[in-house]
């Protein structure tokens, strides 16, 4: 990693009426890559994001977009910076393109041919002179998206873009989002509660709760450690028996056993239960709940 | 800042808010050009079938006869001279001073709106022009650009000028065009008196002068426009401090309606006359007409208006540039 991070947030705290709410957040970001904010409602991802778009002051702490200190340097950093905050919320009574051509006269240095360049990209052709109003959730939230993309930045902060969406557009979300990434080489950070959508999306996550990262890991590190294989099986207390000899088992419900996830072992298990005479009925991955991850990460201690 | 300018101003234009004002203008103008309409009529009823040249005749020679009188104070004299030149005038131009021209109905209707009708007015076009982008959350869009803050308060503080330029503009025109259909179009050079003073209970007539009547409403026009920059100013910054539209315009409409009412009663309460709300009427300093507390002059009123509203310019900027958005 030797280039510049897109994004550097490093120590950043916020005190609302005397409360602190973000304890000492930091993060990086490299071009390219989508990151994952991963917590529950209240843990301060919104918070966070608002900070470092600039709405809110940071108490303490620096924040760099393209190497430019988002407080100091406020006009520079926004260029490299394209982003939804909570909801997509444009002007209604203005069409789609208004409300583009609105935002492109904001920055002198996005050229009036770039309109059509977002909107293509996101899809949005078809629709694009009616009123905002009339425009379904999903389309506001691409909307947002061509917002966000017109001055081709390098950052892309979508603040749980999926919220709201029905499973066609989480899928179609997802995807875009990746392909940006990929690209046009933009980094991306998402939030998110949910574990599943932030799996699919992401390379790395911060999982955040009450304020402070527990930990920043790759997707597929955290999931190594936390997949869990469902097993059910006749009969079974001999399935039980065989799998205690090779792993960690315990007793799930519904008449289920549960074990690590262990790609390479998998079917080794499988064929001493097949032996031994031990019908196997069903064989499945689970992903822990986020409750079971922030049990796993805190060591215990519980989200409220 | 051209184009930020510009966005705001398309904003409103889609908003609508300016074609309602534009409406409302254009439904009272002709209401007042009937109410003026029927007055004058009775007026010409009472006077039965007497000339109006002879009531002014009559005039002329009672103001003659008093001048030649001499027991009358110098400064008393010389009012009435020019009195006298003001009716000469109008006989010798066959000018009815109470058949009102078009540009006449104009000035009355701006003398009886400075205080409370174009307030409201610009109040409904300002409410919420800043106060809709925070319930609206476009805020969180607008100020999350390669644009300071401050640059865009000033645009849509430009954009207010505007449309209180305009405002302003509109009902000098519709006032003038609606009424010249029924009073006819002349009359602006019909001469008016201007430049009364109060001192104690006294109307001083030392600085009294003959203006034409033009002059006279481009001053008017220009003391409306300045009385409705100051409410906007303030309005505006409640529109920055408050994120309900509806709270701002209670809290104005509030001060206007009690400004209106104070200034009916507070001739013995002095302090209050550093509110900006009962220093409003500045045309009436123009047409002489007394104040509502001792003490109180155009320069006075003006300087008070100044104060409060470069105290709310301020107060909005200040906020606006480091407010936390939530
Ligand atoms: N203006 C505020 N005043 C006081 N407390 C606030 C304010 N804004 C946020 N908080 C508190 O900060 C904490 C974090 O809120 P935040 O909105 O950042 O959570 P979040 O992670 O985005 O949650 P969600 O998933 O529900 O969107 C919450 O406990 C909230 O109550
Ligand atoms: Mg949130």
């Amino acid at each position: 990693m030797s280039q510049i991070p897109a994004l550097e947030v490093e120590n950043l705290t916020k005190k609302i009426k005397g409360k602190q709410i973000i304890k000492g957040v930091s993060f990086t970001l490299v071009p390219g890559e989508v990151f994952g904010f991963l917590g529950p409602n209240g843990a301060g991802k919104t918070t966070t994001i608002r900070m470092i778009v600039g709405l809110i002051s940071p108490t303490s702490g620096t924040i760099k977009i393209g190497g430019k200190n988002v407080r100091t340097e406020f006009t520079e950093a926004m260029r490299h910076l394209g982003c939804i905050v909570e909801n997509p919320e444009l002007y209604p009574y203005l069409t789609g393109w208004e409300n583009l051509v609105h935002f492109q006269k904001m920055d002198s240095s996005i050229p009036k041919t770039r309109l059509n360049e977002v909107i293509e990209l996101v899809g949005l052709q078809n629709r694009i002179h009616d009123r905002v109003s009339t425009y379904s959730l999903g389309m506001r939230q691409r909307l947002g998206i061509a917002q966000a993309l017109l001055g081709k930045p390098k950052v892309l902060i979508l603040d749980e873009p999926t919220n709201g969406l029905d499973p066609a557009g989480i899928r179609e979300m997802r995807e875009f989002i990746r392909q940006l990434a990929r690209e046009e080489n933009l980094s991306v950070l998402v939030s998110s509660h949910l574990l599943s959508e932030i799996q699919l999306m992401c390379d790395r996550v911060a999982i955040i709760s009450k304020g402070a990262v527990l930990r920043t890991d790759s997707v597929d590190n955290l999931l190594a450690e936390q997949e869990r294989v469902i097993w059910r099986a006749e009969p079974l207390s001999l399935a039980k028996e065989i799998l205690s000899l090779e792993t960690e088992v315990t007793e799930g419900p519904d008449d289920t056993l549960i074990t690590l996830y262990n790609e390479p072992l998998l079917p080794d298990w499988n064929e001493k239960l097949v032996n031994a005479g031990v019908k196997v009925k069903e064989m499945r991955t689970q992903l822990p709940s986020l409750e079971d991850l922030f049990l796993e990460v805190t060591g215990g201690e519980s989200i409220d | 800042m051209i184009n930020l300018v510009r966005n705001e101003m398309l904003k409103l234009l889609r908003k609508k808010r300016l074609y309602v004002i534009i409406l409302i203008i254009a439904f009272l103008v002709p209401l007042f050009t009937y109410a003026q309409f029927k007055e004058i009529q009775d007026q010409r009823e009472k006077m039965g079938n007497q000339d109006w040249r002879t009531t002014l005749q009559q005039e002329i020679t009672d103001t003659q006869n008093r001048l030649s009188s001499s027991r009358i104070q110098d400064e008393w004299r010389k009012f009435l001279k020019i009195r006298l030149s003001q009716q000469q005038y109008y006989l010798e131009n066959d000018i009815d001073p109470r058949a009102p021209g078009a540009p006449t109905f104009m000035r009355i209707f701006v003398e009886n709106s400075i205080d409370l009708l174009l307030p409201l007015l610009v109040m409904v076009i300002v409410a919420d022009l800043v106060s809709s982008e925070s319930s609206g959350g476009t805020i969180k869009l607008l100020l999350t650009r390669p644009v300071k803050r401050w640059r865009i308060l000033l645009s849509k503080y430009l954009a207010m000028l505007l449309s209180i330029s305009f405002i302003v503009l509109s009902v000098a025109v519709l006032s003038y065009g609606i009424s010249g259909v029924v009073f006819g179009y002349g009359g602006w050079n019909m001469p008016l008196l201007t430049g009364f003073t109060v001192s104690g209970d006294e109307l001083l007539t030392e600085n009294v002068h003959i203006v034409p009547q033009w002059q006279y409403i481009l001053m008017e026009f220009g003391l409306v426009w300045y009385v409705c920059m100051i409410v906007g100013t303030l309005t505006f910054m409640l529109s920055v401090l408050l994120r309900s539209t509806a709270a701002v315009m209670g809290i104005m409409l509030a001060s206007l309606i009690a400004g209106a009412i104070l200034a009916n009663m507070v001739s013995s309460w002095e302090s209050a006359k550093y509110f900006f709300m009962v220093n409003l009427n500045l045309t009436n300093y123009v047409s002489g007409m007394a104040t509502p507390i001792e003490g109180m002059s155009l320069g006075f009123s003006m300087s008070v208006l100044a104060v409060w509203g470069i105290a709310g310019f301020i107060i909005a900027f200040v906020t606006f540039s480091k407010r936390d958005i939530y």
